[in-house]
């Protein structure tokens, strides 16, 4: 049982860390990707050929991984986003990279195709998942409030304004996607040596479409509320597979709700700290006596 | 010489040419007016400057160095800032933060520095904040540092604009209609607001402007354009008597009804 839990725990963290660097480029940057799950399986394949062919470090694996699927953002980020593709068409675009990536995975020789890599060694523990996502985080909310982690969040809110401020919206994109690619890339590779077996058919637009409603669901602007929402997304359908195939209509209806109820995501804007904490717990105990505040979610 | 000097400048839009052969100069630390009939290719004449549009003919040169063709960050590095006729501030960030966000445009410190949050990077965050306010304070927004920029009144948010343009430090201030939807006295507030930037800051301005008390209060020169074309040039005074200008754009009763 506390296997069973350590386990999901460590499986939440291995996409919180995925989805914090979505929160980067989507949530912080304002592009949307659909393709993300190409990072990841870059990543994860990347890390595990290196140990399971060649018996490199699993630290060292990782970083490759990381650095891998950073290297192919470059790649992949320098057309697109250089040509100013934008929001739908760069998700479209995403899309069919992320397509592309798993087609290739299941034809070259050194991932096996689709058979997969079966037998990695289990190197990634929870100690090891949860230290690589404080640093994750710490990381990002550092960017984000940086000079850097300003000039993406302004090209979110107005790219034009962003150019008269002086700020050069594709490097700013670009460094975006790199950071996110690399974010998911380490959490790809953290992924292989849990499961100890992946196969392409792992890495689908199904994972890309969670990665990303994560962090819309989270919240657009925050960091706290997509690692909340990437918790959820993953311990939930987990605690609820005693329902079966009912667990996935509720996944459905919980992202449908969210939506609905709170389209600005979970957190909105805002980050979950001591003080906000503090003033939820309040409003909980003493907003009895105090007239309720219209359109509070 | 001359800080800015448009040559020829011609911009076609499909078969609309929304400016054509527009040349003028102005010179270090003057206030030039550019005004003319709403559609007479004033806002273009801006985005082409700061490099917005592609020119389809002509060169624009800032000090001497032709800057055509350049991406609009370029030339907001090279000393050009703008402010929008439909104020595009980042509505849903603090006012602060929208000046912040200018002023970091002469911070230097380096992304691996920012991503490990080194002591350095929060003392110059410190006085990026500090310098914010200074410029939110020369537009009297101090007091507001703190609240969200869409809620501040519509004259307020223009004044925003000017403090985020002035943070950006620049040697040319291009002014898009400031004192649009503001009555007679607001907008001679604001004509003694930008007078007092431009001389505390040493800037030379190009203002676009329908309220003709602030054009004529504050411009010593003046550029009127009509469908794209240049129809007048010349001091405040020349301007009001020019017969083209009155028939044109203000009005044959401009003079006795301005006097």
């Amino acid at each position: 049982m506390l296997d069973y839990i350590s386990g999901v725990i460590t499986f939440s963290l291995i996409y919180v860390i995925a989805t914090v660097g979505l929160a980067i480029f989507t949530g912080f940057t304002g592009l949307f990707s659909l393709g993300h799950a190409a990072f990841f399986a870059i990543g994860a394949y990347t890390a595990a050929i290196l140990t399971y062919f060649y018996d490199v470090n699993f630290w060292l694996a990782l970083a490759a991984g990381g650095a891998m699927s950073g290297l192919v953002g470059f790649i992949i980020g320098y057309p697109t986003l250089k040509a100013k593709l934008r929001s739908d068409y760069f998700a479209i675009a995403t899309l069919g990279f992320g397509e592309a990536i798993r087609v290739l995975l299941e034809n070259l020789d050194i991932t096996q195709g689709a058979r997969g890599l079966p037998g990695i060694a289990a190197e990634t523990t929870l100690p090891v998942t949860l230290a690589v996502a404080v640093l994750t985080i710490w990381v990002a909310r550092n960017f984000v409030s940086s000079r850097q982690g300003r000039a993406a969040i302004a090209v979110r809110e107005d790219f034009v304004a962003a150019e008269m401020m002086g700020i050069d919206l594709f490097a700013v994109r670009l460094r975006s996607l790199i950071f996110s690619a690399v974010c998911g890339g380490v959490a790809g590779g953290l992924f292989a040596h849990y499961v100890a077996f992946i196969q392409p058919s792992m890495f689908t637009a199904y994972l890309s479409t969670q990665l990303t409603a994560g962090v819309v669901a989270g919240g657009m602007g925050s960091i706290t509320g997509p690692v909340l929402a990437a918790v959820i997304f993953v311990a939930l359908p987990e605690m609820l597979r005693v329902a079966n195939i009912w667990r996935l209509v509720a996944y459905g209806l919980l992202l449908v709700g969210i939506m609905i109820f709170r389209p600005q995501g979970l957190f909105g804007y805002q980050e979950i700290t001591w003080r906000s904490c503090r003033n939820f717990w309040k409003r909980l105990t003493g907003s009895r006596a105090e007239p309720a505040k219209g359109g509070q979610g | 010489m001359n800080l800015l000097e448009l040559n020829g400048v011609t911009k076609r839009f499909g078969g609309i040419t929304a400016c054509k052969e527009i040349s003028f100069g102005i010179a270090p630390g003057q206030i030039m007016g550019l005004i003319g009939p709403n559609g007479a290719g004033k806002t273009t004449a801006f985005n082409l400057i700061t490099g917005v549009y592609d020119l389809t003919g002509g060169t624009i040169l800032l000090e001497g160095k032709p800057i055509q063709g350049a991406r609009p960050d370029e030339i907001v590095q090279w000393g050009v800032a703008r402010t929008f006729q439909n104020i595009r501030l980042f509505r849903n960030l603090s006012v602060l933060d929208n000046v912040c966000i200018a002023a970091d445009l002469h911070e230097t410190y380096s992304l691996s520095a920012a991503l490990l949050r080194l002591p350095q990077v929060s003392r110059r965050e410190r006085a990026i904040r500090e310098q914010a306010m200074e410029y939110l304070a020369a537009v009297g927004l101090e007091e507001r540092a703190a609240l969200r920029a869409d809620s501040l009144p519509y004259g307020l948010q223009r004044k925003l604009e000017i403090a985020r343009a002035l943070a950006l430090k620049p040697r040319l201030l291009l002014l898009d209609e400031p004192a649009a939807g503001m009555n007679p006295e607001e907008s001679l507030d604001l004509a003694r607001l930008i007078r007092r930037i431009h001389e505390e800051y040493q800037l030379t301005t190009l203002l676009i402007e329908h309220h003709m008390d602030v054009v004529m209060a504050l411009c010593e020169k003046i550029f009127v354009m009509n469908f794209g074309v240049r129809l007048a040039e010349g001091t405040a005074e020349e301007i009001q008597t020019n017969p083209d200008v009155l028939k044109a754009y203000l009005g044959e009763g401009y003079k006795r009804a301005g006097n």
